[in-house]
């Protein structure tokens, strides 16, 4: 049963991202999985083992596409390139809906290869919103967004990262991929209540959730994926659960990355969460 | 200030190379402070400056090009040594920043860049060249498409002044002046399994880089090549060689095999069976494909 119109894919439990080191467990073993999410980048290419593994792995498991290279906040316009690849590799895994993040990353056909936040101005949530829609007419599936983790801010934002998020999403409308990490490492960078920022998403937009592990450092906290979920960060969940229903989760874990059922025993611990949820649902 | 300009200058002072100590420089590429550049742009908190905040993103942005960059050219390294592969590097991506949504492509334009810049590699240009040539094919061959083999009943019958042979897309031909392939080969062998026999290993591989540097060059015809999608490198003879790229270049069947043959001294009654064994072995491992 759908819990919203962004959030049709309640049937999509608590998976893990697919990495190089958990390959041979996973296509040796067969190990249950509710679905696996891709980063759609490493598999637009032409042919080789990339999409050798990824064939395997779609026989057996549901796959999700995130991206990481859209930069729908970029000024310049979409690399049309980029595009075409995409739509490719939606046509190949049948992704329900298609990720990518609310940031930019490139300027003048150069490319950082990193998610660089927004500056929250109405200026950029037109523009954004704009190449969101032009993304989903192209690959005509549905694309959801996620926040990010920060470590700067700009002068010229006129509003929150909250308020800047929903401003998108809702010119854009299109759905949300809420990162409770990224918005608990945002909130210790720049000193907000994640609380607020999970409390003011509009529950009905969030199509999936991510959760993380990250480093804490003296003065700053970097979104590095390479730890378990903290407590504070699993009480986000658990609060964004409440308000949103019963949503597809995934655990990112991309660095120093443990055994498959490591990684996999981590992401599970969400369905105690996604259980209580049900239950207060059916109260 | 508009978007595009405050994504100019983000990217400007994000992309400006660190200090030698891998921290962001004080001093702008227009000359102005940093800590000014990043005072316009960024607000600070209670902890870090602007200047720190845009440093994060800065170094973050170095670290990340500079691994993939050297992940994909570990033969380079070897050649030039460290010191010398890391200013390389520095400068290359300074020339030319990744235009790619992928960070695969990032190699893409070294091979013309090295030798507009032969002082990085001095005394080792071509060896450093055709490991340049090497690792980027080794690239392009890993992720090319690959097309359906034409079996050898499709081709019989054929006109051989009229037939053209493709090869397989993700096949490259490379003619070089030092067996590159060995070293590298040798270079990935003795990749350190950890900390403590890394010093060891270092050592191996520059006796074997100089070995091979004190080899006077001598022509070596290589097919890089996937089977069951693992990328394998296929020493060539050159008559070989001519008659693939011949081949590549879509001349017909006749043609390429004239072409092969041009100054061989190989004699002519050997040819026939020589062809043979050759096209026996080439679409053995689905080379030719029906375009």
């Amino acid at each position: 049963m759908p819990a919203n119109r962004f959030n049709s894919f309640t049937t999509y439990g608590v998976g893990i991202g697919l990495r190089i080191p958990h390959y041979d467990h996973i296509l040796s073993r067969k190990p249950t999985c509710d679905w696996f999410e891709i980063i759609s980048e490493n598999f637009m290419v032409d042919g080789g083992r990339p999409l050798q593994v990824l064939d395997q792995i779609l026989e057996r498991y549901k796959v999700v596409q995130h991206g990481v290279s859209m930069y729908f906040g970029s000024a310049e316009k979409l690399n049309r390139e980029h595009l075409r690849r995409l739509k490719n590799l939606v046509r190949r895994t049948k992704t329900p809906w298609v990720s990518d993040h609310l940031c930019w990353g490139s300027v003048d056909g150069r490319y950082t290869h990193d998610l660089l936040p927004m500056p929250y101005t109405f200026e950029a949530a037109r523009l954004t919103a704009q190449k969101i829609r032009e993304v989903r007419d192209f690959l005509e599936v549905p694309v959801v967004v996620e926040n990010v983790s920060s470590y700067a801010e700009y002068h010229v934002s006129e509003m929150t990262e909250w308020e800047f998020l929903n401003e998108v999403v809702e010119r854009a409308d299109c759905g949300i991929l809420l990162d409770v990490n990224n918005i608990y490492v945002s909130s210790q960078n720049h000193s907000f209540d994640p609380a607020v920022y999970v409390n003011s998403i509009p529950p009905d937009r969030v199509a999936q959730i991510h959760i993380a592990g990250h480093s804490k450092y003296r003065k700053y906290i970097l979104d590095t994926h390479d730890h378990p979920v903290i407590d504070s960060v699993w009480k986000l969940y658990d609060r964004a659960i409440q308000r949103t229903g019963h949503t597809a989760t995934l655990l990112e874990w991309d660095d120093s990355i443990p055994s498959f059922d490591e990684v996999h025993s981590e992401a599970l611990k969400a369905n105690k969460y996604l259980a209580s949820a049900s239950l207060a649902a059916a109260v | 200030m508009k978007l595009l300009t405050l994504q100019r200058r983000v990217a400007r002072a994000v992309m400006t190379p660190l200090s030698p100590s891998y921290h962001m420089r004080r001093v702008a590429p227009d000359g102005r402070p940093m800590s000014a550049v990043a005072g316009q742009i960024i607000k600070p908190n209670d902890r870090l400056t602007s200047f720190e905040r845009l440093e994060i993103y800065n170094r973050q942005y170095w670290f990340r090009v500079l691994d993939a960059f050297s992940d994909d050219f570990p033969g380079l390294r070897a050649i030039l040594g460290d010191r010398r592969f890391d200013a390389l590097a520095k400068h290359y991506l300074v020339d030319c920043p990744s235009r790619s949504f992928t960070m695969r492509d990032l190699g893409s334009r070294l091979e013309s860049w090295l030798r507009k810049h032969p002082s990085y590699a001095p005394g080792r240009l071509q060896l450093a060249l055709d490991m340049v040539r090497l690792e980027w094919a080794e690239i392009e061959t890993f992720d090319g498409a690959s097309e359906p083999p034409v079996t050898a009943a499709a081709l019989s019958g054929a006109d051989p002044a009229k037939l053209r042979l493709h090869l397989q897309p993700y096949i490259r031909l490379l003619d070089l002046r030092y067996p590159v392939d060995d070293l590298l080969l040798a270079i990935k062998h003795d990749a350190p399994a950890d900390v403590a026999s890394n010093a060891m290993q270092e050592r191996q591989k520059r006796k074997k880089v100089s070995a091979v540097a004190r080899l006077d060059p001598t022509p070596v015809y290589l097919a890089i090549h996937r089977l069951e999608n693992t990328v394998y490198f296929r020493r060539l003879e050159r008559e070989e060689f001519a008659i693939l790229s011949a081949l590549q270049q879509g001349r017909t069947l006749e043609r390429a095999i004239v072409a092969g043959f041009r100054s061989s001294s190989i004699p002519a009654q050997e040819r026939a069976s020589n062809v043979g064994a050759w096209f026996q072995n080439w679409a053995s491992l689905g080379w030719f494909v029906a375009m």
